[in-house]
């Protein structure tokens, strides 16, 4: 009883005295916010301005903030001169079937691993682990060799295919999830007569919106994003991936490259992750905190 | 468990995993494992590989591009990497806190997360652009007369760092994930023991944060020994090879000289060294990450 009484003093004395600092604190923070958030659009906000600038106004010194006649016109522009609509359509496609692919063979393989303890589970567990860490370019070569002798070159499938075979990130992110599930639901199931492919798809996924969506986010991103593998795979025009496509547009064909197109280029390569995010963007946070990426 | 039943757990894992362990040994152990046996050859994709021994290990060593990318890339790590996680856990504490618009932040930061790849690279190439570029017009508000960065051998590498801390949006998500983990109970019990706020940050909060920490350390230096996409669209590795990356070496040298046999030894290299990194990072971390319960299996 003798010790509560400072404790007690000094918790109201620092709590009074943080409950005002706090206010400082916050009004600094906020300044601070204010700043940096101007910072960081900035960049965006000349991209999208820019994109309606017209051929001269793009190459003005200093740039005008806001476009002197607005050229609605690059946006139809950019589809007539660079195929824009060729590359697009290419890189949904590949990036649709790529979520698909991984969605599946990721949930599958997360669930095998977190709901059955098989001889072994442990072993390929830490070799999926280690999959995990190994780049890309480490195993490109004899994977485009392997490829190229399936006559795959210069088609979508090397692109696409893998996916359909789980990737490790994901599988990690969906097992930890799986793993939080009650038993007692499969029990149930069970005896019910539920077949174990069927808990899968009836009981597992149903309860795994978050997760998933934030697989197909990352594994959509990951596939729109992409340069190396297309840029290895892909050599005619009409099957350029989107990122194939854009950076060709930097190349010597222009003298001055027209930033004005290449504008209007990134503000569209963003609008089916933007999307995305707008629609799944609950889930995705959600999905984030459940997985335990913490 | 019943031998019966463990028979039908492992049935069932080989089961669902399956496709997975196909994928495994098809795009991940024989890719490797051929890696391995072509850095010990001469080959040139077309003609089948010739065996010579450890000549590609002992080239890369004499050759000055290999030490160059190198060089190029660690710097590019070891500034680019700590910088932008400091960024981002600012970020993700300032957003963490009761604040006016808060969900207008968040969303403004991680915003430019969204534009990555070519199209960050085209954005910020015009950025960059010496006569026409945002940057160096914002600089001169402050009466700085800025280079030429991309195209001056000195500071295109400075300047895809100051271009990957545009992106700390990514990490300031998952710090905020983490920090939301952060059971409040624990903050109070600090606060009631009389620690400050920097003192709370030190001993509560950046302890329940490490696993996070290390999480995102781990991935941010393996994906900056890869950079491929900014040498590619911005500078093809130039000017005078100061953003000559080290994958982008490897890319050269396999589809540009067709010599598959070398850019395989530079592959090996790369794996060995991600390998120590993390076993480095992940062995470290038993001493400095905390976790909830004492570790999760």
């Amino acid at each position: 009883m003798n010790t509560v009484p400072v404790p007690k003093r000094r918790a109201a004395f620092s709590g009074s005295g943080s409950k005002r600092k706090a206010s400082t604190t916050q009004i600094i923070s906020f300044i601070t916010l204010i700043i940096t958030t101007f910072i960081m659009l900035l960049p965006l906000f000349f991209m999208v301005s820019t994109s309606l600038k017209s051929k001269r106004e793009m190459l003005k010194f200093p740039p005008t903030f806001l476009p002197e006649s607005w050229q609605w016109s690059n946006y139809t522009e950019i589809f007539d001169t660079l195929q824009f609509g060729t590359l697009y359509k290419n890189s949904l496609i590949i990036g649709v079937v790529t979520v698909f692919g991984t969605l599946i063979s990721s949930a599958l393989a997360a669930y095998g691993f977190s709901r059955y303890r098989g001889k072994g589970n442990q072993l390929w567990f830490m070799l999926l682990l280690a999959t995990m860490m190994l780049p890309y370019p480490a195993i490109m070569i004899p994977q485009f060799i392997f490829f190229s002798k399936l006559n795959w070159i210069d088609t979508f499938l090397p692109l696409i295919v893998p996916s359909f075979f789980g990737s490790a990130y994901n599988i990690f992110l969906l097992r930890q999830f799986f793993s939080t599930l009650p038993e007692d639901l499969f029990d149930a199931g069970r005896i019910d007569g539920c077949g174990e492919l069927r808990m899968w798809y009836k009981i597992a996924l149903p309860l795994s919106g978050p997760a998933l969506a934030t697989v197909a986010i990352f594994a959509f991103i990951y596939s729109w994003n992409d340069l190396l593998a297309p840029v290895l795979y892909l050599s005619s025009t009409e099957r350029f991936t989107l990122p194939v496509g854009m950076a060709s547009l930097t190349s010597s064909r222009f003298r001055i490259p027209p930033w004005h197109l290449l504008m209007v280029a990134s503000v569209l390569a963003m609008v089916p992750i933007v999307t995305l995010f707008a629609v799944a963007q609950k889930q995705f946070v959600e999905g984030i905190v459940l997985t335990g990426i913490k | 468990m019943t031998f019966k039943e463990s028979r039908r757990q492992t049935f069932y894992m080989y089961l669902f995993i399956a496709p997975w362990l196909i994928g495994f040994l098809v795009f991940a152990l024989y890719p490797i494992l051929a890696s391995l046996y072509y850095s010990f050859t001469d080959y040139d994709i077309i003609h089948p590989p010739r065996f010579v021994g450890l000549a590609n290990y002992i080239e890369m060593f004499h050759n000055e591009l290999f030490w160059k990318s190198v060089v190029v890339t660690l710097k590019y790590s070891f500034i680019g990497v700590p910088v932008q996680l400091l960024l981002a856990l600012g970020f993700a504490l300032l957003l963490n806190q009761t604040i006016p618009f808060r969900g207008f932040f968040r969303t403004a930061m991680y915003f430019p997360s969204m534009v990555s790849g070519v199209a960050m690279s085209l954005l910020w190439y015009w950025i960059f652009n010496p006569q026409i570029g945002l940057f160096n017009y914002i600089l001169s508000w402050f009466g700085i007369h800025g280079p030429a960065w991309l195209m001056n051998p000195d500071t295109a590498l400075y300047a895809l760092i100051i271009m990957t801390l545009w992106t700390a949006g990514t990490g300031m998500i998952l710090f905020l994930a983490g920090l939301q983990g952060v059971p409040a109970s624990l903050i109070e019990a600090a606060k009631l023991d009389g620690a400050g706020r920097f003192k709370t940050f030190l001993h509560v909060t950046l302890p329940m944060l490490s696993p996070v920490l290390l999480f995102q350390l781990i991935m941010s230096i393996i994906d900056s020994f890869q950079v491929f996409t900014q040498a590619y669209v911005m500078t093809q590795g130039g000017p005078n090879y100061s953003t000559w990356f080290y994958v982008y070496n490897l890319y050269t040298s396999a589809f540009k000289e067709y010599r598959a046999g070398y850019s395989s030894a530079l592959a090996w290299v790369l794996l060995i060294v991600v390998m120590i990194c993390t076993a480095l990072i992940m062995k470290a971390s038993d001493r400095y990450v905390h976790y909830e319960g004492g570790g999760r299996k």
